[in-house]
């Protein structure tokens, strides 16, 4: 088990004081302008090195993607943006660094921003984090303040802007093009990549967007070394994780855990273990809503890391746990999922917004079994169509949940049409 | 996708109060030269603060302010769901009924919600006090089942809490959001099981020695490249 000398995030729970004073006495803000003075370069090796993979779901690795910005300055101001428009069904852990870490985040986007040449950033809120949002933007205050970030950030000579931005509920405003089309104040709908925000990002200028944690983790990494950081985990899966463990456990809980830990160990020791004990357990959506559903003989030993669950043909996502014991509807769950990605389609592409629509109409029938046995594997062949033909994940991301169920729950699915079938005969024979 | 309309019944007109224009002209300063665009949700969302939901006459109002064509604002308006397009109740009761909410029993908050308020999910009850909506993830699935009213976020709520919290409201009062069950926010009920110890400055790397490193790395590296083939 991770020590707590280990983590990062030593005030997730809000336990001790958000502000300036408290996050300094913690460690925050010790040596950034040391830390600034190494150069870009040794900045964007560093993370490199560390092998942080991106936080927010697709895990690219951190440090290639700042290198990808361009190395001098043009008359196109740079921009670093950060996606705090967190969304994803199950995932509440950037919440907690907002509302109780923002020095982190802040010192993270000096550090990132000077790393890739920006002299602006802006952080994309979502809406609904009214009171997250306020204690962010007091930290910025602060921050303006003292000094730290402003004309002369940190005494550095760099000057650097940070801007809070709310969003309006919208969960497909958490992809990258679509975060850019909202900042510049239209509606969230993704952009076709190339060309790549690091290219063509916000107001047409070279943009990089990373996740709250990717850039809340940067400065401890750089602090205590990229080694230290690469010690935690498997190879290609490094670093510390903030989990959210959500569902049917003992006690649902955020915590920062080493990456590769197992499943079973992870909710054991911190979620109090499954309702009713691991063998109530019947299956576990490890990454968030977008990732495919695992049974529990795979939730026995898998570890909770990119390439473990990709292995299992599921994936780490924003690594939210939602855990189902035995008195789950596992195709009622499935659908109400089915249901979000409907609502949440922008309408854009045609495969994402008429599959929605349509796969979920199909698992509602689903979930009474009033469908036949073909409608199964049409059900598939139609997310199918969907994943991959669309311009962003969101097409994937409605497509991989069914596509988890059918695998490994299809005697259920055949099970529900066979007895609804049965009483209709019987209705009928009556 | 899902289809939002504006009310039928619109008022004549729209202009900020003097607070809120202040406010406006706050968050356009945020945004470079000729993007004032950027700033249109947030004007929304004043709007909204100001008026209790989002009128056309605002939009095109908004419109002005930007220099933006009204459809732009109107897309922007009916795009974004935390835009109400029609009068809402004094206090907007949403129930989060995702996936995590639902296993931890949002089912019953809703029904709790419905009999207490006796008005259904997307309605407003007689008096006007309070609207009933349901909305997709809130975004504190660990605190489940969330219901979030106005701009603060109840947590860990079921159908006893839900009642308490809609009858302090019909009073007048309003109880402390975050988790309705004493539980310290997003830590695992009981006894922590991680951040115990009293946190300290972590250690520091040599940095010196971290820049001579990289430093010769890249000069043997330069020389390797720059060594003619043999």
């Amino acid at each position: 088990m991770l020590a707590d000398k280990d983590r990062i995030f030593t005030n997730l729970y809000g336990h001790h004081d958000w502000r300036l004073a408290g996050a300094r006495a913690r460690g925050d803000w010790d040596g950034t302008k040391e830390i600034l003075a190494m150069g870009p370069d040794w900045i964007i090796d560093e993370m490199k090195k560390s092998g942080l993979r991106g936080r927010g779901g697709a895990g690219f690795p951190t440090g290639l993607k700042w290198s990808f910005m361009p190395k001098t300055e043009s008359e196109r101001p740079h921009y670093l943006v950060v996606n705090a428009d967190e969304g994803e069904p199950g995932t509440c852990k950037d919440r907690d660094m907002l509302r109780f870490d923002p020095h982190k985040l802040i010192e993270g986007c000096l550090i990132a921003s000077f790393a890739m040449r920006a002299h602006a950033c802006y952080i994309y809120v979502r809406g609904e984090y009214y009171n997250e949002a306020s204690n962010l933007q007091a930290a910025i205050d602060e921050a303006y303040a003292a000094g730290l970030i402003g004309d002369n950030a940190c005494g550095s000579g760099w000057k650097f802007d940070l801007y809070l931005h709310r969003g309006a509920g919208s969960y497909i405003c958490g992809e990258e093009t679509a975060l850019i089309e909202s900042l510049e104040g239209r509606k969230g709908q993704p952009r076709l990549k190339p060309p790549f925000p690091a290219g063509v990002g916000l107001y047409g200028c070279p943009t990089t967007v990373n996740n709250v944690e990717s850039i809340a983790v940067a400065p401890t990494i750089l602090r205590r070394g990229a080694s230290w950081f690469s010690s935690f985990g498997r190879p290609n899966n490094t670093g510390t994780k903030v989990f959210c463990i959500s569902g049917h456990v003992n006690n649902p809980c955020n915590v920062e855990e080493s990456m590769s830990i197992p499943l079973k160990e992870l909710i054991e020791k911190h979620a109090g273990g499954v309702r009713g004990g691991w063998d109530n357990l019947l299956a576990i959506i490890p990454g968030g809503a977008s990732v495919p559903v695992l049974p529990k003989s795979i939730c026995d030993t898998v570890l909770m890391d990119f390439d473990a669950l990709r292995d299992v043909k599921s994936g780490l996502g924003t690594a939210a746990v939602m855990v189902m014991d035995k008195s789950t509807d596992i195709v009622a769950s499935i659908a109400r999922l089915s249901a979000f990605y409907k609502h949440e389609s922008c309408g854009q592409c045609t495969p994402c917004r008429e599959g929605t629509g349509w796969m979920a109409r199909v698992m509602k029938r689903m979930v009474k079994g009033e469908a036949t046995l073909d409608e199964i594997n049409q059900l598939e062949a139609v997310t199918y169509q969907v994943e991959g033909h669309t311009i962003c994940a969101l097409g994937d991301a409605a497509a991989w949940p069914i596509q988890g169920l059918i695998r490994h729950f299809r005697p259920e699915l055949e099970r529900r049409i066979n007895a609804y079938r049965d009483a209709k005969t019987r209705a009928k024979a009556a | 996708m899902s289809v939002r309309t504006l009310a039928q019944k619109q008022p004549a007109s729209f202009a900020f109060k003097a607070e809120y224009m202040e406010r406006a002209n706050r968050v356009i300063a945020k945004y470079p030269k000729g993007r004032q665009a950027s700033a249109v949700i947030p004007l929304l969302d004043l709007a909204q603060r100001q008026e209790g939901w989002v009128s056309r006459p605002a939009i095109e109002e908004i419109a002005k302010i930007l220099g933006m064509a009204p459809i732009r604002v109107l897309e922007v308006a009916t795009f974004y769901t935390m835009f109400s397009l029609h009068p809402v109740g004094r206090h907007h009761v949403q129930v989060c009924t995702n996936l995590p909410c639902q296993l931890r029993g949002s089912d019953a908050v809703v029904k709790a919600c419905r009999e207490k308020l006796g008005c259904e999910l997307g309605e407003t009850t007689a008096d006007g006090q309070f609207t009933l909506a349901e909305v997709e993830c809130s975004g504190a699935c660990v605190n489940a089942p969330v219901v979030q009213i106005g701009d603060e976020y109840f947590e860990d709520v079921d159908a006893a809490s839900m009642g308490k919290i809609i009858d302090a409201l019909k009073r007048g009062e309003k109880l402390a959001h975050g988790p309705q069950n004493g539980r310290l926010h997003s830590a695992p009920a009981g006894q922590r099981t991680s951040l115990n110890d009293a946190p300290t400055p972590p250690p520091k790397q040599d940095l010196a020695a971290a820049k001579a490193a990289y430093d010769k790395a890249k000069a043997e590296a330069a020389a390797k490249a720059a060594a003619p083939k043999t």
